[in-house]
């Protein structure tokens, strides 16, 4: 093989490897196999981030910081009956049941829940889709409410069970998805100082956009975790049974169930 | 294939063409490896990017904080009906109707985007997978990152032909260089086994301040490592900071790939492509001054 033809070939090849390139890349990603190996990176993020900073902060802000509008995102407000005649009492009669895993079930009332103690936080909201807000939260420590329902020594992640239809295709999430809208945490996060469940926002009760009457704050995650419109938080061992078994409603749409990027 | 003529005793004989050992195995393979993680991290990041195409600057930014918004791609409609696509950079606004903003989608059709399909992975508006597969070829140049530069300390690779020399540094080296450039005239000969002073600069460049800035910004959005590491989102003035901060990462990745692209094509792309996969490289004999 003569030099030109060499060059020639290695032109081709160039030009080739370009445009393969472009549709390969769609090919890689579309690869069933290849996206479960590119998906164990969450396992590694995860190990790192508890590595460099189990009981780490997330950063607190001052009343300065303050979003001036923040933004409502996902459900605006849940249209289910129950939730309708809820809000229609000012969450008189809701109750937050706290079952599963537990030595203790109980049930709290709003009111219940505004009399304990609380954590007021300034944080950063940050959502996966880019964009963040700085507000202020304030309520009970979620872990506050574990140590008094007592967790069994099986018990391994809290699933907070919402009120609102996130809608969409339910065919999206899995056979087994529902639209109903759920997270889950694990207890290092549970038992994470900054992890509260909020019935206040800057100062006020949680308005139904922000997900009345009480929403998760989970600060070292993105803004999907921070579960809205909480009615009911299961104790378990593991999170299959919920939905597609993935911990969530976006996690069983694809997105990482370790949302700490 | 070089026919020497002897014309006497005196005349030099020019030196045979041979092949040089130009690349380490391990440079060859991290290079190749990088390369791959580059391109998927360039067009997931563009995915990701289309999520939300507006950059702030600050501790928060959304589509209300206006004040904060330095930079936006998007379409607007003119009251004429007419569709176009704009990038917004402070008050300057350009039309980009076609590639960003507003570009022609798998379908055929018109859509309002502002990355174009052809640019991002997937091709389509994909979040999620454009995510899964960021974190992990962000994981690939890392590690791979460190290997290089393990190996590059310990061989003395990163010492010996990356690190310029002080005298390199002078303004008649670097200005000459730029001259020859421009002039399109690369090193010959024996001058042509060293990286001259622009391709340190570039490499080095590429190296040691673009992707580990790459990598920071992208750490200081990350929730997880900013409560482990508090000062590293205010090191780059807050998150929406470090997210404008690693598009302007990208954006300079991109632009060193275009150069030096370029510059293999003029310098000669079977040459300098087979250094990078075999590590030879045929050193020519020095032409007569």
């Amino acid at each position: 093989m003569n030099l030109t033809t060499r060059r020639g070939l290695i032109g081709f090849g160039g030009a080739a490897a370009g445009g393969l390139l472009l549709s390969g890349c769609d090919a890689v990603v579309g690869n069933a196999k290849l996206k479960a190996v590119a998906q164990s990176a969450e396992a590694a993020t995860l190990r790192w981030q508890r590595l460099i900073g189990r009981n780490g902060l997330a950063p607190e802000f001052s009343a300065a910081d303050l979003s001036p509008n923040f933004k409502v995102n996902g459900t605006r407000e849940p249209m289910e009956p129950e939730y309708q005649a809820m809000k229609a009492e000012n969450f008189a009669n809701w109750t937050l049941a706290i079952t599963g895993l537990v030595n203790n079930p109980m049930a709290l009332s709003l009111a219940q829940l505004r009399s304990l103690p609380a954590r007021t936080q300034i944080t950063r909201h940050d959502c996966v889709e880019g964009w963040s807000a700085i507000g202020q939260w304030t309520g009970p420590q979620l872990g506050t409410l574990l140590k008094a329902a007592g967790l069994k020594t099986n018990a391994r992640y809290i699933v907070l069970r919402c009120a609102d239809n996130y809608g969409g295709q339910v065919s999206k999430g899995g056979a087994q998805s529902t639209s109903r809208y759920y997270e889950s945490i694990d207890l290092v996060d549970a038992f994470h100082p900054q992890t509260i469940l909020a019935h206040s926002m800057n100062g006020s009760p949680l308005s139904v956009g922000h997900g009345a009457p009480i929403r998760l704050r989970v600060e070292r995650q993105l803004g999907y975790k921070h579960a809205k419109y909480v009615m009911q938080i299961d104790v378990v061992s593991s999170l299959a049974g919920y939905g597609s078994g993935h911990g969530g409603y976006w996690e069983d749409r694809g997105y990482e169930w370790y949302a700490g990027i | 294939m070089a026919t020497s003529k002897m014309t006497g005793d005196t005349a030099a004989i020019p030196a045979p063409s041979y092949l040089f050992h130009r690349h380490t195995l391990a440079v060859r393979v991290t290079h190749g490896i990088n390369a791959i993680a580059i391109a998927f991290l360039l067009g997931t990041g563009f995915n990701i990017f289309n999520a939300h195409p507006s950059l702030y600057w600050g501790h928060y930014g959304a589509e209300a904080d206006a004040a904060k918004r330095w930079l936006e791609i998007g379409s607007a409609t003119t009251p004429a009906g007419q569709a176009h696509g704009f990038v917004r950079i402070g008050s300057l606004t350009v039309r980009t109707t076609g590639v960003l903003g507003i570009s022609t989608g798998s379908n055929g059709r018109l859509q309002a985007i502002a990355y174009p399909g052809w640019a991002t992975i997937p091709a389509g508006r994909d979040l999620a997978t454009a995510r899964n597969f960021h974190f992990f070829f962000a994981w690939v140049l890392i590690l791979n990152g460190l290997l290089y530069l393990g190996h590059g300390l310990a061989t003395g690779h990163l010492r010996r032909d990356l690190l310029p020399r002080l005298k390199e540094l002078g303004p008649a080296t670097i200005g000459g260089d730029i001259i020859r450039h421009v002039r399109l005239q690369f090193p010959k000969g024996e001058a042509s086994k060293r990286y001259h002073i622009l391709q340190k600069l570039a490499y080095g460049g590429i190296v040691f301040v673009i992707i580990p800035l790459a990598i920071l910004t992208g750490l200081g959005m990350s929730p997880g490592a900013n409560a482990a590491w508090s000062w590293l989102p205010d090191v780059f003035g807050g998150r929406p900071s470090s997210r404008s901060l690693h598009w302007v990462a990208a954006n300079l990745i991109l632009l060193f790939i275009a150069v030096h692209l370029m510059m293999v094509v003029l310098a000669g792309p079977f040459n300098e492509i087979r250094s990078m996969i075999t590590g030879k490289f045929r050193i020519d004999p020095e032409t007569a001054k």
